[in-house]
């Protein structure tokens, strides 16, 4: 039998071929759906369209409440009352009501939802984050969300595949988010569209899982249909106490094939920033520092983690947020939230003047908790810069890590971490 | 499948954001969501879709989030069929979902101008337009299917042995 690389063994064991190859259309069965309450109004209508019914396995679907919570806007509490007698009605126990779980994409992998070796769809482009626990994922729209709850199964494309190796030594200062900025700048905006990308070579094994988490929930700023990680010894430690079934290691065979193959050296990276209004116009912080910002953000489901508030905290402890800055912080779940409260991070971020918001997409979808004003800048750690994401159309989103955002908001400008972390500037 | 129509044009990587930003997200009827459409190019975008356009775009566009009134805001605004250089691939699902059809044809932007009048045949594969006539893959069967039946919810109601 020919090698096939993880996630053409993913496809074809879920379509249940022994073999497939990119450019083939397969018909899969899914492992698992997940929508929230920002997809799930318009894949209600359309389930409804459809002809309604039963969805095929209520089991396999995982509904959370996350974009706007609590609700901010008649609107939007109406969706969460419709969405709510849907769950009751089809039996779905999966179901994270307002305060019961965080950003979907979060209460995914923590709660054990996703396994290595599973096919996952989402009413979300950044499904494509739990390519970090080896599974294949990706994203849809309501429509096809609707189909896949009433059948169990979508066509997919089998995609090419992008491996990307990273060399060299990892200096302490860098984060994942720095890696997958510097990776989407040379791949490009749609370098990967429609294709899977695997992350690997040395570094990755040394990698903890919220920075593979990251790097997946990225892949899709390159146009991918998936981004994934091999699963080893970091997966199996992560899925420990979560997991609530046994699951097959799958992993690519000796001598599979790929589209095309970068590799990038760490050693000496600096921090990386992407600036508006697009995820790859990447630059060093060094580029780019000095820039006013008015808001800071740490949060969503790139980096609102605990090792995200942890390097937050540990910049921020014993200092102050400008007085030209509001820093805002939003923990990605309730885990994350009690684990940060327990942990002391909490009490660091508000002593240092940060405003905690409860878990929530929040500001990174421009509706609520931190919308931009026209002509204001924000330097943010989530995953998108365009034209009016965070609010007014005249407004400028920065990427970065949780660390450089931190450093960010004590300097009321974008500011190199490494000030406040050691490592040469 | 011909369609034909008149041309509007815009750039390259225009994203689901700027298509229809994520505020206007709680509205579900389309021609509500359609009086915002492309508002982060321009405010005054809405005004010039009309019944009839056939939007050609460069490469990546409807990058970004999966939301589907990206597609659905483009269709009620009059949008009949989206020409582009390159497609995200989510945007693609969506709009042969809702049965907008969508073509890939490389090249084709330098060529065409706004108002010019241009037909595309999706069965073969071909657009003409000012004169000139370009190639395009032509969209797999089951995807003409999707397509002639309105999109995937009629489909599916068919297959479902329902009244379309
Ligand atoms: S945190 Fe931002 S990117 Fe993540 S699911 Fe929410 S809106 Fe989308």
């Amino acid at each position: 039998m020919k090698p096939m690389n993880i996630a053409e063994k993913i496809l074809a064991r879920a379509s249940g071929r022994s073999y497939v190859e990119p450019g083939e259309i397969v018909d899969a069965v899914v492992d698992r759906v997940m929508f929230h309450d920002l997809t799930g109004p318009m894949t209600l209508k359309v389930f409804e369209e459809m002809g309604g019914g039963l969805v095929w396995d209520p089991d396999r679907v995982v509904v959370v409440f996350d974009h706007i919570v609590p609700a901010c806007s008649i609107t939007a509490a109406e969706n969460h009352v419709k969405l709510r007698r849907f769950v009751e009605n089809q039996g779905i126990k999966h179901f994270y009501d307002v305060g019961r779980g965080g950003i979907c994409h979060q209460v995914m992998v923590e709660k054990g939802h996703v396994l290595p070796g599973e096919l996952v769809i989402g009413a979300d482009s950044h499904t494509c984050m739990y390519g970090a626990l080896g599974a294949f994922a990706t994203g849809v729209g309501a429509t096809d969300m609707a189909a896949t709850l009433l059948t169990g199964r979508i066509w997919l494309r089998v995609p090419e595949t992008i491996i990307v190796k990273y060399t060299g030594r990892m200096p302490e200062y860098l984060s994942g988010k720095d890696l997958i900025l510097y990776t989407i700048s040379v791949i490009g905006a749609d370098g990967a569209n429609y294709k899977a990308v695997v992350y690997s070579g040395d570094v990755v094994s040394h990698l903890s899982m919220d920075d593979r988490l990251t790097m997946s929930n990225m892949a899709v700023e390159m146009g991918a249909k998936t981004g994934i990680f091999e699963p080893d010894d970091v997966t199996l430690t992560y899925l420990k106490g979560r997991a609530s079934s046994g699951f097959a290691l799958m992993r690519s065979d000796e001598g599979a094939s790929y589209s095309e193959e970068y590799e990038f050296d760490v050693s000496g990276m600096e921090p990386q920033v992407a600036c508006p209004y697009r995820v790859d116009n990447v630059k060093p912080v060094s580029e780019v520092e000095g820039i006013h910002v008015d808001q800071a953000f740490i949060g969503s489901c790139t980096n609102g983690r605990l090792s995200d508030l942890r390097i937050a905290a540990r910049i921020l402890k014993g200092r102050r947020v400008d007085k030209g800055t509001r820093l805002i912080v939003i923990p990605a779940s309730q885990d994350v939230y009690r684990e940060a409260l327990r942990e002391g991070l909490i009490d660091v971020l508000l002593e240092a003047g940060a405003m905690i918001c409860n878990p929530t997409c929040g500001p990174c979808i421009g509706v609520h908790l931190g919308v931009l004003a026209p002509g204001e800048v924000c330097i943010a750690s989530i995953n998108r810069n365009f034209i009016g994401r965070m609010g007014s159309r005249e407004s400028k989103v920065y990427l970065a890590s949780p660390a450089t955002v931190a450093a960010s908001s004590i300097e009321g400008k974008i500011t190199d971490p490494r000030r406040y972390l050691g490592g040469a500037v | 499948m011909i369609i034909d129509g008149v041309v509007v044009k815009v750039g390259d990587h225009i994203d689901t954001d700027v298509i229809i930003p994520g505020r206007y997200l709680g509205i579900t009827d389309p021609v509500e969501l359609s009086k915002h459409v492309l508002e982060g190019l321009d405010p005054n975008f809405p005004t010039r879709l009309k019944p009839g356009v056939i939007l050609v775009a460069g490469r990546n566009f409807g990058c970004g989030s999966s939301r589907e009134e990206a597609p659905v805001a483009l269709k009620a605004a009059g949008v009949r069929c989206i020409v582009a250089e390159s497609f995200a691939r989510i945007f693609y699902r969506n709009a042969i979902n809702i049965g907008l059809p969508i073509v890939e044809c490389t090249g084709i932007q330098s060529y065409v101008k706004d108002g010019d009048r241009i037909t595309v045949d999706l069965s073969s594969g071909i657009i003409e337009a000012s004169g000139y006539i370009f190639r395009f893959k032509p969209l797999p069967g089951f995807i003409l299917e999707i397509l002639r039946d309105g999109g995937l919810t009629n489909h599916i109601r068919k297959l479902r042995g329902l009244t379309v």
